[in-house]
């Protein structure tokens, strides 16, 4: 069905983006209904959605990877998928900056204000005069009670210390690949999975231990928003990026890439690189400072 | 002349169109098709936002309430903003961005052909779900589109299905950024430098890019609306160390670089109409070039100038008032240089060149009122009313949908191989601009009365001006009507053919291939005759 057409490849006819719309629709509407309590079958109705997506995802993904095995897509192809990764990566960068910006706006301007500081600002003096910008906070209405965090010296660094070694172990197992030394590639990849899988044991573990221990929840003022959204995100994208990384694992046992034509295993690599990155932001943003 | 590439795709068997309905529309993967489904798309969005509009100026056109509850109207003024923005003219910019970029950068089709698909596909069903909120008992949004907390947190049920929406169209808008930008800088034929590119391909780069850089920025700032109601999330709840603020800045850092998005497609557009008519090369290309590179870095950091009254610090208000001003000059730059192109050219106006030249003027306009908005002391007066409005209609009607006009009526014989008529083209041309004129030139004078936006009701002593913003309004609607009714004469009826160069001074690669263009162009690269190019003149 599909057919190259001149140089560049142009597949003629794709039924998978309309299988996605469908699915991503009958999330977000089941998802809306749920939340709005409209009826009871809402949840089920994201449920399929989100089975939709995924049935769209195989199959769209795995055509991709068939015309790849078969040697269909040539330099300028593999170009624009880099720039497609590429791009997609700026805009996730952007999404968790918003998060970030919540967290500076608010700990740089809106507590202090509340606290007192600046002139003629006069929340402080009319509403709250008792409350003291002291970071962490749920607020002056103490918004979720009294909470405690989690140190940063303590899981949260066994944490980075986990995603950093599993930057190095893909990269061990990227140089592999160059060799075309299967066996350890392989094993790195295997290693890289665990650690990102050992990380999210952590966070669950640390999540558990704040909800039942702590009273530290997503309803603990703007200290428990910012920290359950931020850590929350980037654990659905280390939960993504490990699927992934699973993916091209099987995808290497099975004999796909060469040494010189593996821009899915990049893609993945970078990928994991990103949420790398936005996790050394967290540790020292949401934990340490 | 070097027309090769075309003359190989008669001979190409793969240049078929697909046989069944649903083959060629729904599973698309062909740059033109899925441009036309963008433009039908955006114009049924237009007609649809723009009744929307009727219906609030018919409230508006008497004082005091008669045709529709409050409720209902700010339903209509949240909806109306929602729909224009992005169903209408961002759809309308992405379809002209499908169909114009690969034949002007002489690539056989979009880098990514799937995900261009995609992009499309998502917007009728975000639209969907937007729209039925209409049909909920509690109503459609009504807190206006920029979703301001607390107020839009105490809308009914409507309230997830329009932040799912928003969410939705987010990721179309950047999936189809991606694809542009990939195209761009991928799917250049050789000798395609960058400074050789036309105009509209260099701001749709930039556009692009802003695109990217603030569509996820929307999504987080409503993803944090959505927790904050369903969630128990303080983000803009200052009793829990929130800031509703804080979402004014989060959602302005988007909505800044967000209108510029919906200008800078339009700046390029006239860039390409106003040298084809005036039979000389754009003036100043490469100034065109970094003055819209300035105006996107600049949108990124003048957001604040939309919340002067909010209650910022003092060096907060100089910084965003100066920053803003900034803006003028690149402004500037290209308005001198599309007056330049023209001055001693073989000017004719046909109809694409009426609307490029009332852009300029009228665009002009809606930007010097801009630069009265942001001036603090002055903006104190003038925000929250008619004057802001009044504004950004003259950006965004007269400037972006007089463009994406122009745009249509200058590539239209390209797309369908007919010429639209050309009498009832002009007489469109002229009951619009005479009527969007007597629409929104007098809410300039109600704004600085006093009289404030997003209410169903005024005083008395407004009626007058209020009266002939809405018989503009009426006629102006109109007008968009009979301008569907040309567009489908055009496509279907027309008996006048399009010659492959449809205008006599239009230079570019689109301008060589046949009209209507063939279903596949440029299937291997063309070579570049530089005479051909619109910049050509560079070298």
């Amino acid at each position: 069905m599909a057919q190259a057409s001149g140089g560049y490849y142009v597949p003629h006819g794709t039924k998978w983006p309309i299988v996605g719309s469908i699915g991503l629709t009958t999330a977000v509407v089941g998802a809306a209904n749920m939340l709005n309590g409209t009826f009871s079958s809402a949840q089920a109705m994201m449920f399929v959605g989100f089975a939709i997506i995924v049935f769209m995802m195989v199959g769209w993904f795995g055509q991709v990877i068939r015309e790849s095995e078969a040697g269909t897509y040539g330099h300028q192809e593999d170009i624009s998928f880099r720039m497609g990764m590429m791009w997609f990566i700026l805009s996730e960068v952007m999404f968790f900056a918003a998060f970030f910006g919540a967290l500076f706006y608010a700990r740089m301007f809106a507590l202090p204000w509340l606290g007192g500081e600046g002139t003629g600002l006069s929340t402080h003096d009319t509403l709250w005069p008792s409350f003291e910008n002291i970071w962490p906070t749920n607020g002056p209405a103490h918004i979720g009670g009294p909470f405690e965090t989690i140190p940063a010296f303590d899981i949260p660094l066994v944490n980075t210390l986990l995603l950093l070694t599993s930057g190095v172990t893909i990269t061990l197992a990227h140089h592999a690949l160059r060799k075309n030394q299967r066996t350890p590639l392989v094993w790195w990849l295997i290693a890289t999975v665990a650690l990102g899988a050992t990380f999210m044991y952590f966070q669950v573990y640390e999540y558990i231990h704040a909800y039942s221990d702590l009273n530290l929840t997503l309803g603990s003022g703007i200290y428990g928003s910012t920290f359950f959204m931020l850590t929350g995100f980037h654990g659905m994208h280390v939960t993504v990026g490990a699927i992934m990384l699973m993916v091209i694992t099987y995808r290497c046992m099975k004999g796909h890439f060469t040494p010189e034509h593996h821009f899915g295993f990049e893609a993945v690599a970078w990928y994991w690189h990103f949420v790398d990155v936005v996790w050394l932001g967290l540790f020292v943003f949401v934990y340490v400072v | 002349m070097s027309v090769t590439a075309t003359e190989l795709d008669h001979h190409d068997d793969h240049d078929h169109k697909p046989s069944g309905f649903l083959d060629r529309w729904l599973f698309s993967t062909n740059h033109k098709d899925i441009g036309t489904l963008y433009l039908v798309f955006s114009l049924v969005m237009f007609l649809i936002g723009g009744s929307m509009a009727m219906i609030i100026r018919a409230e508006l056109f008497q004082p005091g309430l008669q045709l529709v509850q409050p409720d209902f109207f700010n339903q209509m003024t949240t909806m109306h903003a929602l729909v224009m923005i992005f169903g209408a003219v961002m759809p309308a910019f992405v379809g002209l961005a499908n169909w114009m970029i690969p034949m002007m950068i002489g690539a056989p089709d979009m880098a990514l052909p799937r995900m261009n698909n995609w992009s499309f596909w998502l917007l009728p069903f975000a639209f969907a779900m937007l729209l039925s909120t209409l049909f909920m008992d509690s109503g459609a949004p009504a807190a206006g589109w920029t979703l301001y907390p607390p107020l839009s947190l105490q809308g009914g049920n409507s309230f997830a299905f329009v932040i799912f929406a928003i969410h939705l169209m987010g990721i179309s808008s950047i999936m189809g950024a991606i694809n542009i930008i990939a195209t761009i800088l991928n799917m250049r034929a050789p000798g395609m430098n960058l400074l050789k590119m036309p105009l509209f391909v260099w701001t749709w780069l930039i556009t692009a890019f802003l695109l990217i850089a603030v569509m996820p920025v929307l999504a987080g700032a409503v993803t944090m609306l959505l927790t904050d109601k369903f969630f128990a999330t303080s983000f803009f709840n200052a009793a829990g160390g929130g800031d509703p603020v804080m979402f004014q800045h989060i959602f302005w850092f988007f909505g800044h670089p967000e209108v510029y998005i919906m200008i800078l497609p339009a700046f390029g557009i006239v860039s390409e109409i106003i040298p084809t008519f005036a039979r000389k090369p754009l003036f100043g290309y490469v100034s065109m070039v970094y003055a819209t590179a300035s105006i996107a870095f600049l949108s990124f950091i003048v957001w604040a100038h939309h919340m002067f009254t909010v209650g910022m610090p003092l060096g907060g208000e100089l910084y965003f008032m100066y920053a803003t001003m900034l803006i003028a000059v690149p402004t500037g730059v290209k308005v001198f240089n599309w007056v330049s192109t023209m001055w001693r050219g073989a000017m004719t106006f046909e109809t694409p060149m009426l609307w490029a030249l009332a852009f300029v003027i009228l665009f002009t306009i809606g930007g010097f009122s801009g630069l009265m908005l942001a001036i603090v002391p002055a903006d104190f007066q003038y925000h929250d009313t008619y004057f802001v409005v009044a504004h950004f209609h003259y950006v965004l009607v007269t400037g972006a949908i007089f463009a994406i006009i122009a745009g249509v009526y200058y590539w239209l014989p390209k797309w369908t191989g007919n010429m639209y008529n050309e009498t009832w083209a002009k007489i469109h041309f002229w009951w619009s601009v005479i009527s969007v004129n007597v629409l929104f030139f007098p809410q300039h004078f109600l704004g600085l009365a006093g009289m404030p936006r997003r209410i169903p009701d005024y005083s008395v002593q407004f009626t007058e001006f209020n009266q002939w913003s809405s018989i503009g309004g009426f006629a102006f609607g109109l007008a968009q009507v009979f301008f569907a009714i040309i567009l489908i004469h055009a496509c279907y009826y027309s008996k006048k053919k399009a010659a492959a160069q449809s205008w006599e001074g239009a230079k570019g690669l689109e301008w060589t291939i046949p009209s209507p263009a063939p279903h596949h162009t440029f299937s291997t690269p063309p070579k570049i005759n530089k005479d051909q190019l619109a910049a050509g003149h560079l070298d």
